[in-house]
């Protein structure tokens, strides 16, 4: 029980940070109805941005609570202006003028693009991980039992707080954004029908970059909290995490928000359930399989609505 | 549109140098967000900690190369009114490449076959053209899917790994465990058709599944069955022994193989021992694999299999309509590409004695898929082409010493070449989607053949 | 009804579709006769296509039972059977309202696909194929002449080895149901092989249909808007309306039944549905 508990715990966390990654598959698969491939390598360079600036900082685990919670606001703004200019241009580049081409060259340019980002970002700053010291430390102990091997301690550690808290407010403050705002209705109304929006006077250009900014904002807010929670990141780190979140956004109906914060909850526990009880080497295996699965047998997601082939 | 309207002669409009640097003062805010910190810094691991190495002159540099880039596409480029409709100076290329059209392969095939004389048996060259000719072969192999049957498949290197691991077990394991050591050396001949049955029962297995799917989909799922495959030959120690692969015997002349010993090659014909003799026995094995490849798809392509392809390609709707049973042509499609990446894999194992699931991760497949697109989705000859560019470019990358200058310490210009991969896709999506060669040659005809152009070629649905 | 003699080939009974709450056809009931025209007609989205796609099996009907009968006394139903299965062993072929030609593959390629699993069974799935079989080469060149006799038909054999992409739009009409008919089928079923043809290319489709049921013995079921072809073609009229069928016989009695004129023109007061008989019965009459 205090194990199940503990799994718990760790896979909500894992959980928070897929959802966060999955918003902008979702959203970008909503609005232009592809897969944006290397949104996985722009959370990828908001993580990479995260450690770049906390190791210009010199923040460290002893650096005061305040002084912490401030500098990493800081960070979490770097790193989520720094992946949006990101995502903003490879979509002026690499899918914006794809408008109108056959349905696979936009994906194959994502391929393209999710290829140019990892290379960059490996040969500007090496491919070998490098370890940094926690920062959000300490934690509380939920539950104590004592075994015969030792005592199993249940903890829910402050990082693991911080990031579910965080992304349950940016949550709360995307959807106000897309259910309450203008903004939010041009972005609708352009995943309805993109001619009909323009003709409605709509910038459907601009609200396709808005788009990507989002998605990549919260992709960067994720990538810090990977990085912060794992204490390493690289510049493979994207792929995994993406096609895992990709899975989420699926899951949880593409083009459907809650969907995607409920598909990445449910990859997080899967992912922690099955290192937990069945083996950690096949651990990706099981998140492939699941994403394998749910695009055969459930591609309209848990939140989604089925489509019905037009003859 | 204004200005054309009014005054067709004018070549050039006036420059509006506010917008220009409206515009340029964008371009840079972008590529400085773009360049701080990630090329602004480099965090380096030093013998106590990990610290940050500033480079700014290399951003100053890029920032200036972009700039200047931006500002000669707006003083020569963008406001500039096309001379002539561009529409008249493609027709006679077309009609040249026409000409020229069923005389290139023919010639392909005899450079090939004369190749490592006019090298001068050099090892580098005969070497490269190993691996060029396996990746055009593999190429051609996924064109069957991607091109024809128009079904987009980013883990074709899966089928590469079947036929590779194939080889190795059976050879090393398998083999010698069912008819005893003296098969070792024929192992390769033996194992290339079942490595090829092997790989095409897996392009049925992986194939079934996924029918249903197209477009994006189907494209994510073969990626996730191709990281499923590598990440079992990773875990799966008893069977595939892990991350540290399996050495294997190398390829064999008909049982004779190429060492020194008084049973090899060199023995048995009465000539000195020379490395080389294995690599030029292992170019004509890999020709002639590509070359079967290549007759088979041709032949494939003329018969009702091929045509129900490339129907499928067209128009999924109106092929069941038609009575094809949809279901079966995109497994033939699978298996019959998966056959040829196993036979390739079978090769790349003999060729390297060793093998290890490193060799088949995703970029494998998306270099792969790149020859396909460069080439001209359904082009068996634009994927030569394709092949030697990308495969060539990557050779080139070693020698361009001077990149040297705007990289990182200790970057080697080499490094540059999966970053130009990704970019060439881009680009090529961007500016000449459908690849080098554009059209389509029919497969059957009354009076003459005629080419169809590529505008009217579907890319299937996925 | 004038033309009862003649045995049914395709026997719709109690047909219902459903969509999610959204019922498109609602217990229809007709039959399509052996050697006849018959046209389906009906106001915009009455379920005409909905029909034909149970029929050709692209929908599972909710209820109901589709039965089409070949010659021999083989009977088959439609409802049971996958959509590629409908055309192999059924015979049924169609066509689309908006035109689904290969457009990268020639005019003759087109016709050559259609006749597919008659090939595949002569490259004895392939392999026969690759090793040039006799028997696959023969039945290859005898493919070609049937794909000749059709492009010949509907006059296309000059453009034989052009893209099909590449036809003007009436040519491109002509060419799927060429291809259609390349599957030798027992029905043939259109769906508006007219829209947006000129005066004289509806005619000619005219002639061709009426030759494909005279002289290659083809039933056809046909969707269609243009009543110049429905009345002149067609040798029994089927009216649908919101799903359901309001009025099913020859074209005359069609064309007078007070249901079919209230459907078309929306018209409920008594008085005003005689005037708008005597207008939809010259239109329907006249039309071009």
């Amino acid at each position: 029980m205090e194990y199940f508990l503990q799994q718990l715990i760790n896979g909500v966390t894992l959980g928070s940070i897929y959802g966060l990654i999955a918003i902008g598959y979702t959203m970008v698969y909503g609005i232009i109805g592809m897969i944006n491939f290397a949104h996985g390598d722009v959370f990828m360079v908001g993580s990479v941005t995260a450690f770049l600036v906390v190791l210009g900082m010199g923040l460290t685990g002893g650096s005061g609570l305040f002084l912490i919670i401030l500098a990493l606001l800081l960070v979490a703004a770097i790193a989520m202006i720094v992946a949006s200019a990101y995502n903003w241009t490879i979509e002026r580049l690499a899918y914006k003028p794809l408008r109108g081409s056959f349905r696979l060259a936009p994906l194959i340019s994502a391929i393209g693009m999710s290829i140019v980002l990892q290379e960059f970002v490996r040969i500007n700053q090496e491919g070998r991980p490098k370890p940094v010291q926690p920062i959000v430390t300490g934690g509380y102990e939920l539950m104590t039992r004592v075994t015969e091997s030792g005592e199993f301690i249940v903890r829910l550690t402050n990082m693991q707080i911080l990031i579910i808290i965080s992304t349950l407010v940016l949550m709360a403050v995307f959807t106000t954004l897309i259910q309450k705002t203008s903004l939010g209705r041009a972005q609708r109304a352009c995943e309805q029908d993109q001619k009909m929006a323009a003709l409605l006077g709509i910038d459907v250009d601009r609200t396709i970059s808005i788009t990507f900014i989002m998605g990549a904002a919260l992709a960067a807010f994720a990538g810090l909290m990977f990085f912060l929670y794992y204490g390493v990141t690289d510049f493979f780190v994207g792929f995994l995490a993406g096609i895992k979140a990709f899975t989420a956004a699926v899951l949880g109906g593409i083009g459907s928000l809650p969907g995607a914060m409920l598909g990445g909850l449910v990859i997080g526990l899967i992912e922690t359930m099955w290192s937990a009880y069945f083996t950690v080497e096949y651990k990706d295996v099981a998140a492939f399989t699941v994403l394998v699965v749910v695009l055969i047998f459930l591609p309209q997601g848990l939140l989604g609505k089925p489509e019905v082939e037009k003859v | 549109m204004t200005v054309q309207d009014t005054l067709p002669e004018a070549r050039t409009r006036a420059y509006d140098f506010a917008a220009i640097a409206k515009d340029l003062f964008g371009t840079a805010v972008v590529c400085l967000l773009l360049m701080v910190p990630i090329v602004a810094y480099k965090s380096i691991i030093t013998q106590y900690s990990l610290v940050l190495e500033p480079r700014w002159e290399t951003v100053t540099v890029l920032l200036l190369i972009v700039l200047a880039g931006r500002l000669a596409m707006h003083l020569f480029v963008w406001h500039r009114v096309p001379a002539r409709p561009v529409a008249s100076a493609s027709a006679p290329k077309a009609s040249l490449a026409e000409m020229i059209g069923p005389y290139v392969f023919p010639a392909l095939v005899v450079f090939a076959l004369v190749l490592p004389f006019i090298s001068g048996f050099d090892r580098r060259t005969i070497d490269l053209s190993i691996y060029i000719l396996t990746y055009i072969m593999l190429a051609w192999g996924l064109n069957i899917v991607v091109g024809l049957a128009g079904l987009l498949d980013l883990g074709y290197v899966a089928f590469y790994a079947v036929g590779a691991y194939a080889y190795a077990l059976l050879s090393t394991v398998y083999f010698p465990y069912w008819f005893g050591d003296g098969i070792v050396p024929w192992a390769f001949y033996i194992t290339l058709p079942i490595a090829g049955l092997l790989a095409a029962l897996w392009g049925v297995i992986l194939g079934f599944p996924v029918l249903r799917l197209r477009g994006d989909y189907l494209a994510i799922v073969t990626l996730a069955f191709g990281e499923i495959i590598r990440l079992v030959l990773i875990n799966w120690f008893e069977f595939t022994n892990g991350p540290q692969g399996i050495t294997v015997p190398k390829a064999t002349f008909f049982g004779l193989p190429f060492t020194a010993g008084d049973d090899g090659f060199a023995a048995f014909f009465g000539i000195e021992h020379d490395r080389i003799y294995f690599y030029i026995f292992l170019y004509y094995v890999i020709l002639a694999l590509a070359l079967l490849t290549y007759f088979v798809t041709n032949r494939l392509r003329r018969l009702p299999i091929g045509r129900a392809w490339e129907a499928l390609r067209e128009d999924e709707i109106a092929c069941r309509s038609l009575g094809i049973n949809t279901t079966n042509t995109k497994l033939t499609a699978f298996a019959i590409g998966a056959m040829f990446g196993g036979f390739a894999g079978s090769f790349f194992a003999a060729r390297q004695g060793f093998v290890s699931p490193e060799s088949f991760v995703f970029i494998e497949s998306a270099i792969i898929l790149a020859i396909v697109v460069l080439g001209g989705l359904g082009s068996q000859i634009g994927i030569v082409i394709a092949a030697i560019v990308v495969m060539g470019s990557f050779e080139l990358f070693r020698e361009l010493n001077f990149l040297k200058a705007i990289l990182p310490e200790g970057a080697e210009p080499s490094q540059l070449r999966m970053l130009a991969v990704g970019l060439g896709m881009v680009l090529m999506m961007r500016f000449r989607p459908r690849g080098f060669v554009t059209r389509r040659q029919p497969t059957v005809f009354l009076k003459e053949r005629k080419a169809v152009s590529g505008d009217l070629v579907k890319e299937g649905h996925g | 009804m004038a033309s009862s003699g003649t045995t049914p080939v395709l026997s719709v009974e109690h047909l219902t579709m459903r969509f999610g709450g959204l019922t498109a056809v609602s217990d229809l009931s007709f039959e399509a006769r052996k050697g006849q025209i018959t046209a389906l007609i009906g106001p915009n989205g009455a379920g005409k296509t909905t029909v034909f796609n149970c029929i050709t099996g692209f929908y599972k009907p909710t209820e109901g039972r589709i039965l089409l009968s070949h010659p021999g006394g083989r009977e088959f139903l439609l409802e049971q059977m996958d959509d590629f299965r409908i055309a192999q062993t059924a015979r049924v072929a169609r066509t689309f309202q908006n035109i689904r030609l290969f457009s990268g593959m020639t005019a003759l390629e087109n016709l050559m696909v259609a006749q597919h699993n008659k090939l595949m069974t002569a490259s004895t799935y392939t392999i026969g194929g690759i090793f040039g079989s006799g028997h696959f080469r023969r039945s290859e060149k005898a493919a070609i002449e049937l794909a000749k006799y059709w492009l010949e038909k509907v006059r296309l054999i000059d453009r034989a080895d052009d893209p099909a992409g590449d036809l003007p739009y009436g040519d491109q009409r002509r060419l799927e149901i060429a291809r259609a008919m390349c599957t030798e089928p027992q029905l043939l079923c259109l769906d508006e092989p007219a829209a947006g043809l000129n005066p004289r290319e509806s005619d000619e489709l005219n002639r061709l249909l009426r030759s494909i049921r005279s002289e290659n013995d083809v039933s056809i079921l046909l969707i269609e808007h243009d009543m110049s072809v429905v009345m002149g073609i067609s040798d029994h009229i089927v009216v649908l309306d919101y799903g359901q069928k309001i009025s099913d016989g020859d074209p005359a009695s069609v064309k007078s039944d007070p249901a079919v004129i209230r459907a078309y023109l929306g018209v409920e007061d008594e008085e005003e549905d005689e005037i708008a008989a005597v207008a939809v019965a010259e239109a329907l009459g006249e039309r071009k």
